[in-house]
């Protein structure tokens, strides 16, 4: 659905209303609402901070600098995606192409960094139901992995797309569309970076 | 817009069935689709009302036992769910779906197979949460399911609740963006933003609070269902969780929601009085401008659902402030939808009945309201039946008689045959008498003590008197929805004939034939005004009085005289082929093929329900994979055949 769906009304309505295409308001709107999916779920954690009553506590467990590389990946993902954007408004199907896997690649890499920052939390001990901070964690991130898991699978698709000939210059609001949503989704986490990484939660009661 | 229409690159070919079953199930037509959510809230409706008549013969006498206590809970827990969820949610989603199009002069929504796949994925969601009856348990922990009582619940009710409002939610939010880019994107020329009839400007709200206040929930009841099926803590009080965190989650969507119930119907009362009363709906931007403010404000009342919970004195008084100040925008409404019928030419049609009941009870119930947000007197009523009478006369009074209202007044637009009037009338006097019987009494017994939520009750305490005479009400409600059932079912044996415009009305779906065609306008209509269809009818002398404008008179409009001459006019050509498009400077007007995408989406998650429920994965797997196919088959379907 990301990339196909066509309006009611092709003769008349030419013009929207708004002056905005269809497609565009409706990502904003839903991109308006995901805010609020993520600010539930960011308060959840940052009310559950420091409220763990057995370890292991963030500090325990976080390695700042491999999350920073990592977050680095995502964030430049962002720079790929408005190339892909650019190639495709100039036409250069190619590039586009080039552009478009390249972010889905930086974004698998992060994937995967999570995945393996996952699981080495967990093999020190810290899983779902281990204490607040291994609970109100996991969903966090977890979330913002399922929505860069999407949006890996659109740029997928796009990519897919392109060889038939059905990303063309006339289109491109489809990868600016996506692109919206990569952006949106990278722009969400830093503020979850920043909350749940940088800013130290202070000595947990009971740690020594 | 990304496929050319040249290019039927998809899948599967594109459904070609116009009637019988298959075009029902793979429909893109917002007017279908918008009396399959009747039909299907209707449905709901009457169960839902049964499970309110299980509970009303429990409680009919004292020290009864019909039912056990835990089926008890059930009971007003699906009630509660079914009521808000399954029917005043669907139904307004219903007139939503059938005339925001029509009123704002556009062919369609703006998606018309996202607009299915919203119905397919609330119908599933409905028959979902339904399902748990008879798979171990229904959700028993009330519609509100606070925990922890809601997480250590040991049947599998609250799971089902958690899983089905999640699907539900899903339906609205994709809806509730659909319908809101309709409103804004979609309107015929000359439409303005305040050009749009009262009903349009409270769907947009309705739908910009669902878009915010949906994903509030959401994530409580994705919590909720991780503690219950994957034991973590969100809401344990021993591992340092908060179960206030639920309620504070709940109730920032809970309170909007009940905008989200009663907006629509407001709408709805604001286009049925100025019909009927013959005279432009009065302070026509205090309405809309106090629906909007009630919207921001709803987002900042929540905790008054709390003032019992012991936030402490300083938020409880910011939020009865800020609860007494909506009363305000209310208000104002109300004085507006006096205002309207004042000095007005009335016509009593069942319509106009149920708007000024809507009225009556929806005062009554306002102002039990504001009573509540005093918080020591709130601390006296609150889990008290008081608050039972006093969300139903807001949400019966109020949303139910609004939408009964909507029913009897664009049933000949719907389904080109009228509802007979003095069958309506007995269905509106016996739905009055009855609701004020059953809920009327219920502040007297929350005045006196009764708790809410409890089985039974001893005699001792007195309570009996008015607990029967409650009990006869809602059977009284009972029989006014089965004269409401025969009046409906009636009709349909009545040939179709309706005129275009048989309550000489003032918005533009009632520029084109009952009903519609499928593509609605064989023009779209340009707009000059406000009430543009009643400006092409009537002119205002000098002296004020208002006449009908010759047939063929002067203006680029050619207005017309009275409905008759303004179907002619409409329809002078065109109408035979109505369904393969008008012919309109030589080209067919291109409307959305049918897909079985929608379904198939949507198809996908009461799976992903169940084997999250059960515990087999393979069946969570189908079930996004099911989706998952549902959403590419549509996004590689061709766009048209």
């Amino acid at each position: 659905m990301a990339t196909v769906e066509h309006a009611a009304v092709v003769d008349e309505h030419a013009a929207t209303s708004t002056g905005l295409p269809h497609l565009k308001l409706a990502m904003w709107l839903f991109l308006a609402s995901d805010c609020l999916l993520f600010g539930a779920l960011i308060s959840t954690y940052v009310l559950y901070r420091g409220a763990s009553v057995t370890g292991p506590f963030p500090a325990d467990v976080f390695d700042i600098p491999y999350t920073s590389v990592s977050s680095f990946v995502l964030l430049a993902s962002s720079l790929t995606m408005v190339l892909a954007l650019a190639a495709i408004q100039r036409g250069d199907v190619g590039r586009c192409r080039i552009w478009l896997l390249a972010t889905a690649l930086l974004g698998m890499t992060f994937l995967g960094g999570q995945v393996y920052e996952f699981t080495s939390f967990v093999h020190e001990g810290l899983t779902l139901k281990t204490n607040m901070f291994g609970t109100s964690f996991y969903v966090l991130t977890g979330f913002h992995g399922t929505h860069v898991a999407i949006g890996v699978l659109m740029l997928l698709t796009l990519f897919s797309l392109s060889f038939g000939g059905r990303i063309t210059q006339r289109n491109a609001m489809t990868v600016e569309l996506v692109g919206l949503y990569w952006h949106f989704v990278d722009i969400v986490w830093i503020v979850i970076f920043t909350v749940v990484y940088l800013i130290p939660t202070g000595t947990p009661p009971g740690a020594s | 817009m990304t496929v050319p229409t040249q290019r039927p690159t998809g899948l599967l070919s594109r459904p070609r069935a116009t009637s019988g079953f298959w075009a029902w199930i793979t429909t893109v037509d917002h007017k279908k689709i918008g009396i399959l959510y009747g039909i299907t809230a209707f449905g709901f409706f009457l169960i839902g009302g049964t499970e309110a008549l299980l509970i009303r013969l429990q409680l009919a006498r004292p020290d009864q036992a019909l039912v056990n206590a835990e089926q008890y809970n059930e009971l007003f827990t699906m009630h509660g769910i079914t009521m808000i969820f399954l029917v005043v949610m669907p139904l307004s989603a219903a007139f939503f779906n059938y005339l925001l199009p029509l009123m704002i002069g556009a062919r369609d929504v703006v998606f018309p197979r996202l607009n299915a796949f919203s119905y397919w994925a609330f119908l599933f969601a409905g028959l979902f949460i339904y399902s748990s009856w008879f798979l171990g348990g229904a959700p028993n922990g009330g519609w509100f399911g606070y925990a922890p009582n809601s997480v250590v619940d040991p049947t599998r009710g609250m799971t089902f609740y958690a899983i089905g409002l999640l699907i539900a939610g899903i339906a609205s939010t994709v809806s509730a963006i659909n319908l809101a880019v309709t409103i804004l994107n979609m309107r015929a020329p000359g439409m303005t933003l305040f050009r749009m009839p009262v009903f349009v400007w409270m769907g947009l709200v309705v739908q910009l609070l669902l878009a915010f206040s949906l994903p509030v929930i959401t994530i409580g009841l994705v919590e909720l269902l991780f503690d219950r099926l994957f034991g973590t803590h969100f809401f344990d009080v021993a591992a340092g969780g908060s179960p206030v965190l639920w309620q504070h989650l709940f109730w920032l969507f809970g309170h909007p929601e009940v905008y989200i119930l009663i907006l629509p119907a407001m709408g709805i009362v604001s286009e049925i009085l100025p019909v009927f009363a013959r005279k432009p709906l009065f302070g026509y931007q205090f309405v809309v401008f106090s629906g909007i403010a009630i919207g921001f404000i709803g987002f900042g009342v929540w905790a008054h659902h709390m003032f019992a919970v012991g936030l402490g004195p300083v938020p409880n008084t910011a939020f009865a402030v800020s609860t007494m100040i909506i009363a305000i925008p209310t208000g104002v409404k109300i004085f507006n939808w006096l205002g309207t019928m004042w000095n007005g030419d009335i016509r009593f049609t069942t319509p106009m009945l149920f708007a000024v009941g809507f009225i009556a009870m929806f005062v009554i119930g306002g102002l039990s309201g504001v009573t509540h947000a005093v918080v020591p007197s709130d601390y006296q009523q609150t889990d008290t039946y008081y608050i039972v009478a006093h969300f139903h006369y807001v949400l019966f009074g109020g949303a139910i008689f609004g939408l009964f209202g909507g029913m009897y007044f664009w049933w000949p637009k719907v389904f080109g045959r009228m509802l007979n009037e003095g069958v309506g009338k007995v269905n509106f006097w016996l739905m009055l008498i009855g609701f004020n019987m059953t809920f009327g009494p219920m502040h007297i017994l929350g005045l006196q003590g009764m708790p809410r939520r409890i089985q039974t009750y001893p005699a001792s305490l007195g309570l009996a008197f008015w607990n029967m005479v409650a009990t006869i009400g809602a059977f009284i409600i009972a029989v006014s929805v089965l004269v409401f059932l025969v009046n409906a079912i009636a009709s349909f044996r009545r040939p179709r004939e309706m005129e275009a415009d048989p309550w000489d009305a003032r918005t533009l779906e009632w520029a084109t034939s009952s009903p519609p065609p499928e593509h609605n306008f064989d023009e779209i209509p340009v707009v000059h005004s406000l009430d543009d269809l009643w400006h092409r009818k009537y002119a205002e002398t000098e002296g004020g009085r208002v006449v009908p404008v010759a047939a063929g008179g002067s203006g680029e409009e050619a207005p017309a005289a009275g409905p008759d001459a303004e179907h002619a006019q409409s329809h002078g050509d065109g109408h035979d082929g109505a369904h393969t498009g008008g012919h309109h400077g030589g080209h067919a007007i291109h409307m959305p093929s049918p897909s079985y995408f929608p379904i198939v989406a949507a198809l996908g998650f009461p799976f992903i329900g169940y084997g999250l429920i059960f515990a087999i994965p393979p069946v969570i797997v189908l079930g996004f994979a099911i989706t998952l196919a549902g959403f590419f088959g549509w996004a590689l379907e061709p766009s048209a055949e």
